[in-house]
């Protein structure tokens, strides 16, 4: 690198610098006092500064971006609020193990823990959902900060960092040597061996299975193992789940795919979870969603684990055998040493389930979400990339919209973040600009990152927004109906504004649905628009989504249908 | 899986890198699961990038397992173990301050003794006593103590080292 103009660089522009060597197309952020010299520093370079409407649409869209490329999502924000605005961005990337890397503004250094103006300890806040995070001392560190960045937020399980810069490290000199220094990171470690034995030792656990059961977890899409659990799955003539972010790894539409498991998922794949004498979970935490009852879950079946997290063995389930590591370098490996199974009389009382509770829905009662979301995937069959919110659209956006690529589902999975499911889009189309990019929102989630349109228009994005309007907070009233007397509190969102006028507002064309019979040809014309398309589909108000396993009991108790009876309140966690 | 030794009291033995924020994040780790910290006591090593930190806390093991799993994985943690008082040994430091009268002095130079302890100060009407050894011995220092009236006690905390030629 040039040592001429190194010399007269600030610590910004080497900031600056260092991002564009690591190859950053995008800086999602919006500006402030603390954070100025860094803006300054990024007039003129190859980097888009995309200027959001609030920080939290900053962090969701740099994870949409992160989770279509798998490259690192960058995000600047200044000091104080404009940094705990981007908490719940960092938590939702957190709990999905999702690349970010966030850098904050903040006061400057004699001004530290000094209740300054616009100060927030950002470093203290986000300690619990950062996967690392440095507090910048020395303007000479940047270089070597960044690059450990860089190393850890797409390394191993890969998760946020950020780096909280006061305003005179990014303003003094820059005097270091290097902008490629030396890591120093003596405590972490990134490993690509596996050991072998463990993999011989989950092959045999297979021997004489009748009731196989593979499950896929996010863990497989991270390390792109697609491929070599195809292998895998054709070899053992297994069925396979999925995970809601594992959705597309291995395809759904494929005969052996059961699709989703869990809370809501068919009642074919939580049918096989009961069944099964044999699990093998790669790259899946075994989390509540899937298995709200430990004591029950799997109970005759061996239980078997991949993972490259070590403090995922045993945190939930004792495995029977597992193995620590890249999900795709472990699975390639494993299928040289399982055999064929006999599994025919298992895949057809497994057909016979699928035949008997299939996902359905009627049109006899007027526009429901089912409907429309299934229309869109009519029209799309797993071409476009779809982000979602999280509550009831984002369940029935997962049983409907079949995947076939596991990057092309992106929602907020472990943390549930409503709002997340829009920017994360926008992220997506700076990503994927060429391809198709739908966001399924709820009414409820949509009105907390809206301002984002503005973005969406600014930057020209074709981004499609399908709002499943009704009108309430669909999944709690759910619950509440369900489980509460219907005693509805605190979930009717009265007050909603048109959103089509509202779109329009922002000079975004605006497309309406709330009859069955027009939902295919209106989101036909919204998906073949050429530039953005908010579509407000107007839906029934109160609908369930079914199958629904309560919260803390086992797959055992799921619901498939409408209950007649009154439910006993569930002793799950949410 | 970790094997984990001892049932209930857990030493915990961290090397970590000697940086800023360190001590709190391994604090979040057993503060969200719950485990309090009995004693701590971060110190330097011989290297003056590592620190080493020891911890000693009560719990259920499963939760001890999480907890070495999960702040073994931080960045800025080099090694993680855990240790009973067989495979490493153990000690720690405690200062006594008892009211200072002739008859107590002649009556404690048995005890001390017999405890390796040292009056380390005798000024303004109170003796300071300071004992080193397990916390067995020091527990059991204390309670022959009690009958002369302890002013204060400050005790230094656990600390461990492995036996024999592996670090600990």
């Amino acid at each position: 690198m040039e040592t001429k103009t190194q010399k007269s660089m600030t610590g910004a522009e080497a900031l600056v610098r260092c991002l564009e060597n690591y190859g950053v197309e995008y800086i999602w952020g919006l500006s402030g006092g603390a954070a100025i010299p860094i803006f300054d520093a990024l007039v003129g370079s190859k980097i888009k500064l995309i200027l959001v409407r609030h920080e939290q649409g900053a962090t969701h869209m740099a994870d949409g971006y992160a989770r279509a490329t798998g490259k690192p999502g960058v995000v600047l924000v200044t000091s104080g609020p404009g940094a705990t605005n981007t908490v719940t961005g960092i938590m939702t990337a957190h709990m999905d193990s999702v690349p970010m890397i966030v850098l904050t503004g903040q006061t400057i250094s004699s001004m530290l823990g000094k209740d300054a103006f616009q100060e927030a300890d950002i470093f203290g806040i986000s300690l619990p959902v950062v996967k690392h995070s440095y507090l910048v001392k020395n303007t000479n560190d940047i270089p070597r900060i960044v690059k450990e960045s860089f190393y850890i937020t797409n390394t191993g399980r890969p998760g946020p960092v950020l780096i909280d810069l006061p305003k005179d490290i990014t303003s003094g000199p820059f005097t270091g040597t290097s902008l490629d220094p030396e890591m120093d990171l003596p405590g972490y470690k990134v490993s690509n061996k596996i050991n072998q034995r463990d993999v011989i030792k989950l092959a045999k656990m297979f021997k004489g299975s009748k009731k196989p059961l593979i499950l896929i977890g996010h863990g497989a899409v991270i390390a792109k193992a697609a491929q070599p659990i195809r292998k895998l799955v054709e070899k053992l003539r297994s069925p396979v789940t999925n995970t809601l972010l594992a959705k597309g790894v291995f395809p759904e539409t494929d005969p052996l795919s059961l699709g989703m498991l869990g809370m809501h998922g068919t009642a074919y794949a939580n049918k096989a979870l009961i069944e099964c004498d044999v699990i093998l979970s790669i790259g899946s935490r075994w989390d509540d969603r899937i298995n709200g009852n430990n004591a029950e879950f799997c109970v005759n079946a061996k239980k078997l684990h991949i993972d490259i997290d070590p403090g995922e063995i045993g945190k939930i389930v004792k495995p029977d055998a597992y193995c620590l590591g890249d999900a795709k370098l472990i699975v390639e490996e494993l299928v040289k040493h399982v055999e064929p199974l006999d599994t025919a009389d298992w895949l057809k009382e497994l057909d016979g389930y699928k035949k008997q509770y299939p996902l359905k829905y009627s049109k006899a009662k007027g526009l429901s979400a089912q409907c429309v979301i299934d229309e869109l995937y009519q029209l799309t069959k797993g071409k476009a990339y779809i982000t979602t919110d999280v509550g009831q659209h984002q369940m029935w956006a997962a049983q409907f919209c079949l995947c076939e690529d596991g990057n092309k589902w992106i929602s907020s999975g472990g943390a549930g973040t409503m709002g997340f499911g829009f920017p994360a889009a926008i992220g997506v189309q700076f990503g994927k600009p060429n391809d198709l990019v739908v966001a399924i929102v709820g009414d409820g989630g949509f009105q907390m990152t809206l301002a984002e349109l503005a973005t969406v228009f600014v930057n020209k994005l074709p981004v499609k927004v399908l709002i499943i309007d009704n009108k309430y907070l669909g999944m709690v009233r759910q619950w509440q109906e369900l489980f509460f007397d219907n005693r509805l509190s605190g979930v009717d969102l009265e007050g909603n504004p048109d959103f089509v006028k509202l779109a329009e507002s922002y000079r975004i064309k605006g497309v309406y649905i709330n009859k069955p019979e027009h939902a295919a040809e209106r989101l036909k014309e919204a998906l073949e628009y050429p530039g953005p398309v908010v579509i407000h589909a107007e839906v029934i108000k109160e609908d369930n989504v079914f199958p629904m396993v309560p919260a803390g009991k086992s797959a055992r108790h799921m619901i498939i249908e409408p209950p007649k009876v009154k439910l006993e309140k569930p002793t799950g966690s949410t | 899986m970790t094997t984990l030794k001892s049932k209930d009291n857990h030493i915990v033995s961290l090397l970590v890198a000697n940086k800023p924020g360190v001590l709190v994040r391994i604090a979040l780790v057993f503060a969200r699961r719950g485990f309090n910290i009995d004693s701590l006591v971060v110190s330097a090593t011989s290297n003056p990038k590592f620190s080493r930190m020891t911890i000693t806390a009560k719990g259920d093991l499963y939760t001890l397992d999480q907890i070495i799993k999960q702040s073994g994985k931080l960045e800025d943690v080099i090694h993680v173990s855990e240790h009973t008082g067989i495979d490493a040994l153990h000690r720690e430091l405690a200062l006594v301050k008892i009211k200072k009268t002739a008859s107590a002095k002649a009556q404690l130079s048995k005890i001390i003794k017999k405890f390796h302890a040292h009056i380390v100060d005798e000024s303004s009407g109170a003796l300071v006593i300071a004992q080193s050894g397990t916390t067995e011995e020091l527990d059991q220092f204390e309670a022959l103590l009690k009958k002369f009236g302890i002013i204060e006690m400050v005790r230094s905390g656990k600390l461990v080292m492995a036996l024999g030629k592996e670090p600990t």
